[in-house]
């Protein structure tokens, strides 16, 4: 009946096409893997089998090291006892007490943190510091400009996506209220806190240089306020949207016909859809099953130290063994609860930036790239003629069920609100 | 256009909420994690 040029198979093509290219040409990161036997050799010829230069300089770059030979030098009796001439407090090193609380085997006493407050030594915390202000900022912050790159072009070359014929004037109800009030309840949340969230992650890097730290400080305060608080809104309407929408968005048959004509672009067939077609359908399981990791970490983060998840799951993951798969040595599950935070910390802002992409994309899609998709969650009414363009099947079921109900004239100009 | 103001106005009302409700409960991660000698206010 009529052709069908969504778009949404441009897009995709390039993203995959471009996604390829990056793949292929990334540079080839330096090894990493120290060699264990080597550096035990140096350690040797250089301190006499104590750490060396190296060895400090890896651990505060955040690189591997073998730290099994001072692990294992604690408490070994060897140190002069306290009586004696150059002998330490209770006859132990002061080497082998500073050891001892960095890998956390002297039992500290504390009268208030409880588990926390017992971590006195945290290497993994520069780790963490590291990575969140090198890698995560680089490569997150590149992933957005990068996907908004990508459609900036994609709309120069495609333009945005017309309907093929005459709008009818008549419409039909895509989204009853309560489905548009869940979504902006989600689309809104969602918003403030991907902005807060970078404010919180890239405010010391890029606003206290500019504005200073008062303002700085300022706006995170504010930033974390709102993150903390609007979060609960993030997530009920996170449980709304999957129960009212799920059943639509089981995948089917027409999604295999949907992605083999990349939505309508290649060929000069119609792909025929339901009420999702196939790009919706992965739009919905990615805010749900990232959303849902974002909302599980983000709860991790918002009672601290309450809800651990990562020795637990990097156990579940080493049984299964997933390390094995990716090339790598089993995942640490004895976590110090600081550690527990930073892991939680870090993987919340990934996929935030995983589905801050995708949103991107989204947002694009159903406002300037594509003529008529905002109707469907503006007024929630949208032209038969868009209808029979995106949603064939879905149009066909609708008015099957007008007939049925007697409503025959399907039509409604009226709009829902 | 109504649902998106209805919405917002959700998510700020759930917002608010959430900061007062959860504070009266005591899971002020600040209240929680510090002993009574330290003042917070």
């Amino acid at each position: 009946m009529t052709k069908t040029k969504t778009g949404f198979g441009w897009f995709m093509g390039l993203v995959l096409v471009l996604g390829a290219l990056a793949l292929v040409l990334r540079p080839t990161p330096p090894s990493t893997t120290p060699d264990p036997a080597a550096l035990a050799e140096v350690r040797e010829a250089t301190t006499g089998g104590a750490q060396t230069l190296e060895d400090i300089l890896r651990r505060q770059q955040g690189l591997p090291i073998d730290d099994s030979f001072r692990r294992s030098q604690l408490d070994d009796g060897t140190a002069a006892g306290m009586a004696q001439q150059l002998g330490t407090l209770g006859g132990e090193s002061d080497s082998e007490v500073w050891r001892a609380l960095r890998y956390g085997y002297d039992g500290v006493e504390v009268s208030a943190g409880g588990p926390v407050a017992r971590v006195l030594m945290q290497d993994g915390g520069m780790t963490w510091l590291q990575f969140r202000e090198g890698p995560l900022v680089t490569y997150g912050g590149g992933l957005l400009l990068g996907t908004i790159g990508l459609l900036v072009i994609f709309y120069l070359l495609r333009g945005r996506v017309q309907l093929d014929y005459e709008k009818t004037g008549r419409t039909v109800t895509r989204f009853q209220f309560i489905e548009r009030f869940a979504h902006w309840m989600l689309a809104g949340s969602f918003i403030l806190l991907g902005l807060t969230g970078l404010l919180v992650l890239m405010g010391r890097l890029f606003i206290a240089p500019v504005f200073g730290l008062e303002a700085n400080a300022l706006i995170l305060t504010v930033s974390k306020f709102v993150h903390n608080n609007v979060s609960w809104a993030f997530m009920l309407a996170l449980v709304m949207v999957f129960f009212m929408w799920v059943w639509h968005n089981i995948p089917n048959r027409t999604d295999i016909t949907w992605f083999a004509q990349a939505g309508g672009i290649v060929g000069s067939s119609h792909p025929p859809a339901k009420k999702f077609n196939g790009g919706q359908k992965i739009i919905f399981w990615s805010v749900i099953l990232l959303g849902g990791s974002i909302s599980v970490s983000g709860l991790s983060l918002l009672f601290p130290y309450e809800l651990p998840l990562f020795a637990k799951t990097f156990a579940v993951l080493n049984g299964i063994g997933v390390p094995g798969w990716l090339g790598m040595g089993a995942f640490p599950v004895d976590l110090a609860p600081q550690e527990e935070m930073q892991f939680a910390q870090l993987w919340h802002a990934i996929v935030s930036f995983v589905l801050m992409a995708i949103i991107i994309a989204h947002i694009y899609i159903g406002s300037v790239g594509m003529e008529g998709a905002y109707d469907a969650m503006g007024s929630g009414e949208v032209d038969e003629a868009w209808a029979a363009q995106h949603h064939s099947i879905w149009l066909e079921e609708i008015k099957a069920k007008r007939a049925e109900s007697g409503t025959a004239s399907g039509s409604s100009a009226a709009p829902a609100e | 256009m109504k649902a998106m103001i209805a919405g917002f106005a959700a998510m700020v009302v759930i917002g608010v909420g959430a900061y007062f409700v959860l504070g009266e409960m005591g899971f002020s991660a600040a209240d929680t994690l510090s002993s009574p000698n330290v003042r917070l206010d």
